[in-house]
C-alpha cells in the first residue's frame, strides 16, 4: 500500500478528505505511483504533470523521506519506508503569498 | 417571473449572482473553487443550465469545469488542450522566436444551438473546440498556421485569445481576437481565417497600420446586425459596418479612447457601452471618476452613466471580458471591477447599484437571462 498526500486543492479537486493510499505492484518508482494515482483519480491528469510530456508542473515537487525527488528522473525507486507504506509520497506545492 | 444570473469570474473562485426581473434584489453563491482564478464562465444560449468555467492555477494547471443545473453543482471535465502538429513558434516581447506553449483558457464560447458544442480561446493563442460537452478537445489549427502566426507578439497579458464573437446568422461565421495579433474572422467554421484589421492604426508598432500586430482588447456585435462590429483596441474605439473589412474610429468625445471591454445594449443595436480608462500604464478611470460612457448613436457621440458610480478616489480597472447586458425588456447593464465590485443597472446604464462589493479582483461577468 503506497500512502500519496497531495495539496489541499487536488484533494478539493479529487474530493479527497486525506491520503489516497493505492496499490501499486514492483518495482515502486516515481512514475508507477503517479501513473496510479491518475488511474484512480483521473481529474488529477495534467495537474501534476503534464498530459503530453508528463514532465512536473515546475511549481509542484516530491518529497519522499525528506529527500527531494523533484528532479529525479520517473524511473527512480522510492525509498522503501514508503514502497511498505510507513510513510507517505508528498506532492507539495510552492509556497504561495510573501 | 423571468429572472437574471451573473456569472462572476474572479481571481479567487467564481460567484454567482442571482436575481428576479425587477433586479433589486440579489442572492449571491460562492466562492466556488476558491482560491482558484476564474478567467471565464458562461452558459449555453441553448440551455440556460449549461454552464462552462475556466478554473486555472499557476500550480495545478488548467481544469474546465461544467454545470448542468444552473451552477448549483459541478463536474471537472476536460483539462488536455494539446496543440494540432508541431506547435512551432511566435515572436517574443524581444522580437526573438519563442515555441508555443498552452498556459490557459480565457474565454469560452458556447455554440449558439448545441449546448455541447464550446469554443475555448486560449493563451498562447489558438482556439480549441469541444463538441462533448468540455469532455475533449480538439484545436482548429488553421488559426494558428495562418502565415502571419510566426509574426504574432504577445501583450503585456501574454499571447492570448480572449474573444470569441459568433455569427448568429451565419453558422460558419465567427470572429475572433488576439492580444496583440488582431481580429481574424472565418466564413468556414474554423477552418480558415483572414486578418480583418484595415483601417486600425496603433503607434508604438513598428508598422502603424500592419496587417497584424495590433493590440485589440474586445469586439461585439448586435445580434440583428451581424456585420456591424465595434471594437476597444488599446488605445481607439472602432467601428466596422462590414464585417471587419474596413474599420473606422469612433472615439469621438471620450475622455479617453483606452479601455477593455465594449458591449451592445440587448434591443438597440447603435447603443453602445465602454468604460474609458486613463492609459495603457494607468489602468485606472481618468480623475478617479468611474463612468462608463454611453453612445445612442453606433460611436463618436458618447455620454457619461455616472449615477450610483464613484465620482471620487477610484482606482480600479474593468477587465476586457467583466461587461454584459442582460435581454430583459429595460436592458440592464453589468460590470465588475479590480476591486472586487458588481456594479449593475436595471435602466440601460441611467442608474447603477453595486450587487457586491468586495469580491476577488474581478476577472470577468457574463449575464444569462432566465425565462
Amino acid at each position: 500500500m503506497i500512502r500519496v498526500e497531495l495539496p489541499a486543492h487536488l484533494r478539493t479537486l479529487a474530493r479527497l478528505d486525506g491520503e489516497v493510499e493505492l496499490e501499486v505492484e514492483n518495482p515502486v518508482t516515481l512514475r508507477s505511483v503517479l501513473d496510479a494515482l491518475e488511474d484512480r483519480h483521473p481529474v488529477l491528469r495534467g495537474a501534476i504533470r503534464d498530459h503530453v510530456t508528463l514532465r512536473r508542473r515546475p511549481f509542484l515537487r516530491f518529497f519522499a523521506c525528506e529527500q527531494d525527488l523533484s528532479h529525479e528522473p520517473p524511473e527512480t525507486l522510492l525509498p522503501d519506508a514508503v514502497a511498505r507504506g510507513a510513510e507517505p509520497f508528498l506532492i507539495v506545492g510552492a509556497m504561495a503569498g510573501g | 417571473m423571468s429572472g437574471v444570473r451573473v456569472l462572476v469570474g474572479t481571481r479567487k473562485g467564481a460567484f454567482i449572482l442571482t436575481a428576479d426581473g425587477k433586479r433589486e434584489n440579489w442572492e449571491v453563491s460562492g466562492p466556488h473553487f476558491g482560491g482558484w482564478e476564474i478567467y471565464h464562465l458562461k452558459g449555453s444560449p441553448a440551455d440556460p443550465n449549461r454552464l462552462y468555467a475556466s478554473q486555472t492555477s499557476g500550480w495545478f494547471g488548467q481544469m474546465i469545469q461544467r454545470s448542468d443545473d444552473g451552477g448549483r453543482t459541478w463536474e471537472p471535465v476536460g483539462n488536455k488542450f494539446v496543440y494540432d502538429g508541431v506547435p512551432g513558434t511566435h515572436q517574443w516581447y524581444d522580437g526573438t522566436q519563442h515555441p508555443w506553449e498552452f498556459a490557459r483558457v480565457w474565454h469560452l464560447e458556447p455554440s449558439l444551438t448545441d449546448p455541447d458544442t464550446v469554443y475555448a480561446g486560449v493563451e498562447d493563442a489558438a482556439l480549441f473546440r469541444s463538441v462533448d460537452g468540455g469532455r475533449t478537445w480538439e484545436e482548429l489549427s488553421g488559426l494558428r498556421r495562418h502565415a502571419s502566426g510566426p509574426s504574432w507578439q504577445p501583450g503585456a497579458g501574454g499571447l492570448c485569445l480572449h474573444t470569441i464573437v459568433l455569427d448568429p446568422s451565419r453558422p460558419g461565421r465567427m470572429f475572433i481576437a488576439i492580444s496583440a495579433a488582431g481580429v481574424f474572422r472565418t466564413d468556414d467554421g474554423g477552418e480558415t481565417w483572414k486578418p480583418i484589421n484595415r483601417g486600425l492604426k496603433s503607434e508604438g508598432i513598428p508598422d502603424p497600420d500592419a496587417e497584424v500586430g495590433h493590440c485589440v482588447h474586445r469586439i461585439a456585435l448586435h445580434p440583428s446586425r451581424p456585420d456591424v462590429l465595434f471594437m476597444q483596441k488599446h488605445w481607439d474605439v472602432m467601428r466596422s459596418d462590414d464585417a471587419g473589412e474596413s474599420w473606422r474610429e469612433v472615439s469621438g468625445n471620450l475622455p479617453s479612447d483606452f479601455g477593455f471591454p465594449i458591449h451592445v445594449h440587448a434591443h438597440e443595436p447603435d447603443t453602445v457601452y465602454v468604460v474609458p480608462i486613463k492609459s495603457d500604464s494607468e489602468h485606472y478611470p481618468p480623475d478617479g471618476k468611474l463612468r462608463v460612457y454611453r453612445s445612442r448613436t453606433g460611436g463618436n457621440e458618447w455620454e457619461a452613466l455616472t449615477r450610483g458610480l464613484p465620482q471620487s478616489d477610484c482606482y480600479v480597472n474593468v477587465l476586457r471580458d467583466a461587461m454584459a447586458v442582460d435581454a430583459l425588456d429595460s436592458c440592464g447593464v453589468y460590470f465588475g471591477t479590480t476591486g472586487g465590485q458588481v456594479y449593475a443597472s436595471a435602466d440601460a446604464g441611467d442608474t447603477w447599484n453595486a450587487i457586491v462589493r468586495d469580491l476577488p479582483a474581478v476577472l470577468s461577468v457574463e449575464v444569462q437571462t432566465l425565462p
